[in-house]
């Protein structure tokens, strides 16, 4: 009696095809973080065993992510909808390569933060979270690269913000609450315009899914107010990604919490916002993205010269670090307001190597603090002395910051200026050339400064007085907890060097993610498919 | 608001309000209620025992920290989807299985299970802030 009464047809609502076990790897990252951030929430006061969890969790995220990335290049898009629910109702996850590139490209920083944060985060800041609200923003980070559908990026966004401002305030110092009410107040009003967008294409469209949105607006009536939702996306993910005139909240705070913290962020938090405009311009409204591609061109310019010489002009280590963290995006812009296939796959290259690489200099930079007690540049002087292989990774970093081989910066780069000169860009394709230029300055003289020369401001200059004065200072410190600090350090470093020496793997990978931008087919027929379409 | 009334009727107050706030958690999954709106219900009367009685006593009460009470909930919340793995189905697939205890029928599922979850997540982050806020108030 049982039986018969609680079962219904439900194939014309439901996916009734089984779902092969591998394709859990969609959402396993979700439920990987979750699980490993409430654990470690529930132990908050077992500040000792906090760090293994999170290094444990973060590393089986990042071993997920690898297969998700294998199966993704093996069998193309992916798509698995929440409940078995058809779509464009049920709420899908759609892995495309760009997707599940970036996905694992942040979990091997979390994974090095987590490294990182075994020696920078004291037992107070694990006592308020560091380690769970890392795992979390690694759910919202995880969340964004994997959603198919539009109000769900919302969702993570969220989810990522709030994961944020807990972590900028950990300290709960005067300067943190000041640069986490600046950071809050600026992406709240983002993560609003965004909400507000959505709104009013879900009032146009009928729809949230993202297969289903680019042939819904194809559809729509040529007087439909769309090119409006593609303004207010713009605005909104510009100001998340740091573009230049909404850029504001970026100096002002990513200076002010911890190192793994600000690391983190400027490695993860900016590149998020990129991804959503790759995704909402270039793939769901490609038509008013030729209408805005100039307007992008000229934010891209000015984000990447405004940045660099920002860089140049700051006197505080981490200051310098956040302008550099603008002028890549801009770099990035660039690839998407040319938004060819090419264009686009130096942009998702781009943001691999900044999201590596700029994690890693805010790694030395704190490494460089920690050694010399202070992050002003006329304090700084004769780290070299004290530890070279400091001073080897940061001209490595530096080097593929600037776009210089053998690292990672240059394929980016070439494929960048390559793009724009074929798409008759010259001068954007000028632009990064004279910003990479203008970053390599910036860069230099920080390494001159902190690095080359012998003694901070004031001292005689000369290595030999670095070594005479601070005998204890010039062995390297190998104590616990700059172990974790120069793991975390290697790993991204090795990565660049990696990717810059063998670039091709990776390119392929990131043509593979520009294709489906471009021409969302293969992204549609993964959602849509298997259920003959739209209902 | 520390009148012998009030603090007399308190307890009892908190009492019935929990009792009503499981109530309206099991019927939401077919009429109004559930467990966002249960959980809010759980908060004021943890609040309303705070404000009577002082914050130390509703620590007391509910013995485990409200933000671990959070993350309690959004584990379960969570471990609710995982049953759809074994079946080979989508992450948070609903089950059900029907015992039937006593002569009734009784219906569970994973949703009710996630219900619970989300019934928690906000019962312990009200709560977490609302004692956070009194405690402000008593210094």
């Amino acid at each position: 009696m049982a039986v018969s009464e609680h079962t219904a047809d439900v194939s014309h609502a439901m996916i009734t095809t089984p779902v092969a076990t591998a394709d859990w790897l969609v959402v396993s990252p979700i439920i990987i973080t979750i699980l490993g951030g409430v654990i470690c929430l529930m132990m908050r006061k077992q500040t000792k065993i906090q760090p293994r969890i999170a290094i444990a969790t973060l590393g089986l995220l990042m071993l997920s992510n690898f297969g998700l990335l294998a199966r993704v290049m093996d069998k193309g898009v992916i798509t698995m909808v929440m409940g078995q629910w058809l779509p464009p109702y049920g709420i899908a996850f759609t892995v495309d390569a760009t997707g599940a590139m970036l996905a694992l490209i942040a979990s091997i920083v979390a994974f090095a933060t987590a490294l990182y944060g075994v020696g920078d985060s004291d037992a107070a800041s694990r006592r308020y979270g560091f380690y769970p609200f890392l795992m979390l923003l690694m759910t919202g980070v995880s969340g964004t690269f994997l959603t198919g559908d539009i109000f769900n990026l919302y969702v993570w966004f969220e989810v990522l913000l709030i994961s944020s401002f807990g972590l900028l305030i950990l300290g709960s110092d005067k300067a943190q609450l000041d640069g986490a009410v600046k950071y809050g107040i600026l992406n709240l009003i983002a993560t609003t315009l965004f909400l507000i967008a959505t709104g009013y294409l879900y009032g146009l469209v009928g729809t949230l899914n993202m297969a289903d949105i680019p042939r819904s607006v194809a559809a729509l009536p040529n007087h439909a107010p769309i090119t409006t939702v593609a303004m207010l996306y713009l605005l909104a993910f510009a100001m998340k990604a740091a573009a230049f005139p909404v850029n504001f909240w970026l100096p002002a705070s990513y200076h002010t919490p911890r190192i793994a913290v600000a690391g983190v962020f400027a490695g993860l938090l900016t590149k998020v916002g990129i991804y959503a405009l790759m995704r909402t311009m270039v793939m769901l409204l490609p038509v008013h993205h030729a209408l805005l591609a100039h307007v992008l061109a000229v934010v891209a310019v000015a984000t990447m010269i405004s940045g660099a010489l920002g860089a140049m002009a700051q006197s505080d280590l981490r200051r310098a670090l956040g302008y550099l963290v603008i002028s890549s995006i801009g770099s990035m812009l660039a690839g998407i307001a040319v938004s060819t296939a090419l264009s686009l796959t130096g942009t998702i290259l781009y943001a691999i190597h900044s999201i590596i690489v700029m994690t890693g200099l805010y790694f030395v930079t704190g490494m460089a603090g920690r050694m010399s007690g202070t992050f002003a540049l006329r304090e700084l002087g004769g780290l070299y002395g004290k530890s070279p292989l400091l001073a080897l990774a940061f001209i490595i970093l530096a080097m593929s910051f600037s776009g210089l081989p053998p690292t990672s910066g240059f394929w980016a780069k070439v494929l960048l200026v390559d793009a724009s000169l074929k798409s008759d860009w010259p001068w954007l394709a000028g632009s990064i050339l004279v910003a990479g230029f203008l970053t390599t300055i910036a860069l230099a003289r920080i390494g001159l400064y902190a690095f080359w020369r012998g003694g901070p401001e004031g001292t005689p200059d000369g290595t030999a007085f670095a070594y005479a004065e601070n005998a204890d200072m010039t062995a390297p410190d190998v104590t616990a907890a700059y172990t974790g600090m120069w793991l975390a350090l290697g790993l991204l470093v090795g990565l660049s060097l990696f990717i810059g020496l063998a670039p091709d793997g990776l390119v392929a990978i990131a043509k593979t993610g520009a294709a489906g931008l471009v021409d969302p087919s293969g992204y549609i027929g993964s959602v849509f498919g298997g259920t003959g379409g739209h209902p | 608001m520390n009148t012998v009334i009030f603090r007399t009727i308190a307890p009892f107050l908190t009492a019935l309000m929990i009792l009503f706030s499981i109530f309206v958690l099991l019927r939401g999954h077919n009429e109004p209620g559930g467990g966002f709106i249960g959980g809010l219900i759980a908060a004021s009367a943890l609040a309303i025992y705070g404000i009577a009685c002082g914050v130390r006593p509703v620590r007391r009460a509910i013995h485990f920290h409200p933000m671990s009470l959070s993350a309690f909930g959004l584990l379960i919340s969570c471990l609710s989807g995982l049953p759809s793995l074994l079946t080979h189905v989508a992450f948070l697939k609903a089950h059900w299985i029907y015992p039937e205890i006593f002569g009734v029928d009784l219906a569970l599922s994973t949703v009710m299970v996630f219900d619970i979850g989300v019934y928690f997540v906000v019962l312990g982050s009200i709560t977490s802030i609302a004692l956070a806020l009194e405690e402000r108030e008593n210094d």
